[in-house]
């Protein structure tokens, strides 16, 4: 086969999917049980996790409705099942409309409306399983890797990330990239005193002000809590692994975009358009992070960590990677790939990478990851404003 | 042996490559660090200072600067959030 391709599921709208999943989106948290109940009776179906949707901002409502009708519509979705409770804040009929512009089909269904919480189960269990069935007679053929969209995250970092793990981590990007390849580096909270890296790959001069426009904006941002970033930035088991400062995290983090040039500068959960290496303004917080960045429609996420995170994503494969040796051992069925070699010097990050690659090429084919075995389907909503 | 990497080599820490005790001679690949001895022991993954840094200069690593060094380290001294400090994290009240 053409390395340039991969065996993922064509759609009728020509994205691409490395998954065929059936998203159960409550629009509040008072729908959320109703949800929860679908999604674990139905074989292929996933909990979209959202608790917020009333008495928020307006501009928190709209993030969430974008965000949710993204994942609607996200190429790993062939189906989606909104429930509402009927009274919240965030409209729910809007909602389903805009999931309805995809290709995949989506039901909405309302509680109040239905008559209370078995009834709703029921209707969204029935609907749930007919969009999974359907799901199962879709084959995967040849797509090619211009196709996709891959997400790099870490979480849970300590010094062997910057020493081993993230480094791999930029020669499997620069592969990528290589191969066609969307790619998307984030964390902007995590990029403090790492400007000069940033900016040096900077496509154009344009760019690189976009870059120190966001950390600067970020930076100002944290600093009106009035608390100092330690603990924060870095985090109480970042310190514990041997990161002091936040500049420290950022020099180590940064690593794992390599050495291709940065050509855009995207918000949080928006699309990237241009193949190639994108920079996304996401916070640090790893699920809120990985959350914008598949909504952004990433297919894939690789995660690197030192201290050993099994975290994964409702709609996204999610694959592990630790330049940690103890960490691998302790934490193995958590874990997809061992970066340590390159620090006892059994392998070089180049080859590493490579590794990564060729995983990453099984995940999107259809080899499950730990994340996956776990059913780590974790969702969480940046939200900015007060709940009143 | 070597038991430390010096990522760039204007760095003025090391990181330890397992866990260092107390009068280690502190070894790095190539020859980059010569005559430094741990006065503490140095965590794996932590970092040790290879060159004398004096009180509010910036300590380097990854040929950056990661912060200041908040009173003067020696060379073989464990460098961490006691005697390192964020330029970037810390909020002036």
């Amino acid at each position: 086969m053409n390395p340039a391709t991969f065996m993922g599921y064509r759609r009728a709208d020509g994205a691409v999917g490395v998954r065929n999943l059936v998203a159960i989106i409550p629009t509040c948290g008072c729908a959320l049980r109703a949800a929860q109940l679908i999604a674990a009776q139905v074989e292929g179906a996933v909990l979209l996790d959202y608790n917020g949707g009333c008495g928020e901002t307006e501009a928190d409502i709209a993030v969430a409705t974008r965000l949710l009708a993204q994942y609607g519509r996200h190429p790993n979705v062939i189906g989606s099942v909104v429930v509402s409770l009927g009274c919240e804040t965030l409209d729910a009929h809007d909602l389903s409309a805009r999931i309805a512009t995809g290709v995949a089909p989506t039901e909405l269904l309302v509680i109040q409306q239905l008559g209370g919480t078995r009834k709703t189960v029921a209707r969204g269990v029935e609907i749930a399983r007919r969009m999974a069935a359907a799901a199962r007679e879709l084959q995967r053929e040849p797509c090619p890797l211009s196709g996709l969209t891959v997400a790099l995250e870490c979480g849970g970092s300590d010094a062997t990330s910057g020493m081993a793990s993230n480094p791999a981590m930029g020669a499997f990007s620069d592969l990528m990239v290589a191969a066609g390849a969307r790619v998307i580096l984030a964390e902007t909270s995590e990029l403090l005193g790492a400007e000069h890296v940033l900016t040096s790959r900077a496509a154009t001069p344009e760019i690189a002000r976009e870059l120190l426009a966001v950390i600067d904006a970020c930076e100002r941002f944290l600093k009106a809590t009035g608390e100092d970033f330690i603990n924060k930035q870095p985090s109480p088991g970042n310190i514990r692994g041997g990161i002091t400062t936040v500049e420290e995290k950022a020099l180590g983090d940064v690593l794992k975009g390599g050495a291709t040039p940065i050509v855009d500068v995207l918000k949080d959960g928006q699309p990237p358009t241009l193949p190639g290496l994108s920079f996304m303004d996401t916070p640090g917080n790893d699920l809120s992070s990985v959350t914008g960045l598949v909504a952004a429609g990433s297919q894939l996420v690789v995660f690197t960590t030192g201290r050993g995170n099994p975290m994964g994503n409702a709609i996204a494969p999610v694959i592990k990677v630790t330049g940690n040796a103890h960490t691998y051992q302790r934490m193995q069925e958590d874990m997809d790939l061992d970066a340590s070699p390159i620090i006892s010097g059994a392998e070089t990050v180049a080859q590493v990478g490579q590794r990564m690659f060729d995983l990453a090429l099984r995940v999107i084919a259809g080899e499950t990851t730990a994340a996956e075995e776990m059913q780590q389907h974790q969702f969480m909503m940046l939200r900015q404003g007060p709940v009143y | 042996m070597v038991n430390v990497l010096l990522i760039h080599p204007d760095d003025t820490v090391a990181v330890a490559l397992r866990d260092l005790a107390t009068g280690e001679a502190v070894s790095a690949a190539d020859s980059q660090v010569a005559d430094v001895m741990t006065s503490e022991p140095v965590p794996f993954g932590h970092k040790v200072a290879v060159h004398g840094i004096a009180a509010g200069e910036q300590v380097r690593k990854y040929g950056a600067g990661i912060g200041v060094a908040t009173r003067n380290i020696a060379p073989g001294e464990h460098v961490h959030t006691h005697n390192l400090a964020s330029v970037r994290g810390a909020v002036q009240r």
